[in-house]
């Protein structure tokens, strides 16, 4: 395969309308260091999508350069058919987060009812409208009985289903999620990708999730944006993780490898600087 | 002076209205209480109650240094407190936390204080009422510039309410949906400088904590509900400064000694938290009846 193969969009043009999002030869980065360079791929409506990478390969970045928080250097990238801006409320956004202080108080409906009417400004007079969709925001993610409860008070699984429906209440058409499964033992994360996995199929709603291990999505995905080495592949995850168009990417030898059950394990290619980034 | 007191609480009221001092004192109380519960239900949220204490020490050095130069001393207040609160703001949220940097500020401020006070003949009765308040010496002038300041935070507490809610519980979704944080950090501090400007002349610099933080500090643990919180915290700061006129007018030892009225407050404001703390569970009352039914219906559907 050569890398233009393995850097390919390849799949979802059944569908005919603009993809939800395209990046074309984008290169971001900051006046000293370069994080990625030369990303040309789009994403489809109604895809499930993993961002895999090292720690500080740039998948965040990613995210920031969606919600406008950040321009790249070069190239051209859209969301939705339009340039990325902040606000806007066609899209999604859990950020990473280790946790949230156990002394808070707050509960959690409060928090997703803010993620409909947090960012309006002065009186609002919309409480049975704000209460219908934060009814069914945590409706959608099984977390109806957690609305009560004070965030201290949850776990790390229902604190992301919470998390979830907050970017859910405002029905977005994309979903960015960083890293929501970081914190999670494998069944918990399985819940979770299971929850997401549904809202992408009933909803359709495009769902971009960063995640450090493959393993609990793989049989939903629809498409793996791979980012490490300062670069980008994209496809599905058969044309990705294979152990040739890893070693295209790194530049140095990889070994993908299944065990019995499907799991992936990806060796080599951890460039020890890529770590050492903040 | 002392009072003859009364089972009969409308005499005692009636008694003790007749005092325009009185009056004030509690026309200004109730604005101040009204103003530092709700300010302190976000100073809870966003953990700034070390920022808080140290706004109100700043504070101490302006009061002081008006007084020095014959300017009323709330005008020295909010001048200093509101050059604080925005350099606070402008260091940024996570600046609000640096506790080492904010304490070293402030015992150089007390020290100003001192300072300027030593340069000031009338040094004690003026320190006194800046340190630990004078609600029993406030003028009607006073009391509608204490209202004019309250009405400026409330107004401008209702705009921002929302956002600032949201910013100050989940500050990255807000900023991603296009929240300006910068904005609305400054103007929380703003809020809080024009708030503990005011709440000196009841409570001092010292016992600010008492207002600013005790009341929402309770009634973060009675409900879950940012509105309902804001409004019990409001409650508890009203109950302590009310009962606390009240009693420090009508209590007396029986040689004859008064206490002063912002012993009573801070005690009331204590008193109050340690009953909630001990009362209520870490996050409120437990629902522990409506617990088994919710998770049976969830199943059944």
């Amino acid at each position: 395969m050569t890398p233009s193969a393995a850097l390919s969009t390849g799949i979802g043009s059944s569908l005919p309308r603009e993809p939800v999002l395209r990046a074309d030869a984008v290169e971001v980065g900051y006046p000293d260091k370069l994080v990625w360079h030369d990303a040309t791929f789009s994403v489809e409506r109604g895809e499930f999508v993993a961002v895999i990478g090292p720690n500080g390969a740039g998948k965040t970045t990613l995210f920031r350069l969606i919600l406008g928080l950040r321009r790249p250097n070069r190239g051209r990238l859209t969301v939705l058919g339009e340039e990325p801006r902040r606000g806007n409320p066609r899209i999604g956004y859990v950020p990473q987060r280790h946790s949230i202080s156990y002394d808070t108080h707050v509960s959690a409906e409060t928090l997703v009812r803010l993620g409909a009417s947090g960012a309006s400004w002065g009186p609002r007079f919309k409480f049975r409208e704000d209460r219908e969709a934060t009814r069914r925001a945590l409706e959608a993610v099984q977390a109806s009985e957690l609305g009560e409860k004070a965030l201290g008070q949850l776990s790390g699984g229902e604190l992301q289903r919470i998390f979830l429906a907050e970017a859910l209440v405002g029905d977005p058409e994309v979903l960015l999620l960083d890293e929501p499964l970081s914190n999670l033992d494998l069944r918990r994360s399985r819940e979770l990708v299971e929850v997401v996995h549904g809202l992408v199929t009933e909803r359709k709603v495009t769902t971009l999730l960063v995640a450090h291990d493959i393993n609990p999505l793989i049989e939903c995905l629809d498409k793996v944006i791979y980012i490490a080495n300062g670069r980008v592949a994209t496809g599905t995850p058969e044309e990705v993780l294979t152990s040739r168009s890893l070693t295209e990417l790194y530049g140095v030898p990889v070994e993908v490898l299944h065990d019995s059950r499907g799991n992936i394990v990806i060796v080599g290619g951890e460039n020890p600087h890529e770590e050492d980034r903040p | 002076m002392s009072f003859p007191w009364s089972w009969n609480l409308v005499t005692d009221f009636r008694l003790m209205w007749a005092f325009t001092f009185i009056q004030n004192a509690y026309y200004a109380g109730t604005i101040i209480a009204v103003v530092a519960g709700l300010i302190g239900y976000f100073v809870v949220l966003r953990r700034s109650s070390f920022a808080t204490h140290a706004l109100g020490h700043v504070g101490f050095s302006g009061a002081a240094g008006a007084v020095v130069i014959g300017v009323n001393p709330i005008y020295g207040l909010l001048a200093f407190t509101l050059s604080g609160g925005t350099g606070m703001a402008l260091l940024g949220r996570r600046a609000s936390t640096r506790d080492v940097e904010i304490g070293t500020v402030l015992a150089f401020m007390l020290g100003l204080g001192l300072l300027f006070l030593s340069l000031y003949n009338g040094y004690a009765t003026e320190a006194y009422a800046i340190l630990f308040g004078e609600i029993e010496g406030i003028s009607t002038a006073q009391v509608i510039f204490t209202l004019e300041m309250a009405i400026v935070v409330l107004a401008v507490l209702a705009l921002l309410y929302r956002p600032l809610l949201f910013s100050s519980l989940d500050e990255d979704v807000a900023e991603a949906k296009g929240l300006p944080l910068l904005v609305l950090g400054t103007a929380f501090m703003l809020m809080l400088a024009v708030a503990i400007s005011i709440a000196v002349q009841v409570i001092g610099v010292l016992l600010i904590f008492a207002l600013m933080v005790t009341p929402a500090a309770a009634a973060v643990r009675l409900t879950r509900r940012p509105l309902y919180a804001a409004i019990l915290s409001v409650v508890i700061a009203l109950a302590a400064t009310w009962l606390g006129i009240f009693l420090a007018f009508f209590y007396a030892t029986p040689s004859g000694t008064q206490f002063p009225v912002s012993f009573y407050i801070v005690s009331l404001a204590f008193g109050l938290y340690v009953v909630v703390r001990v009362a209520v569970a870490p996050y409120g009352f437990r629902r522990s009846a409506r617990a088994p039914h919710a998770a049976r219906r969830s199943l059944d559907s």
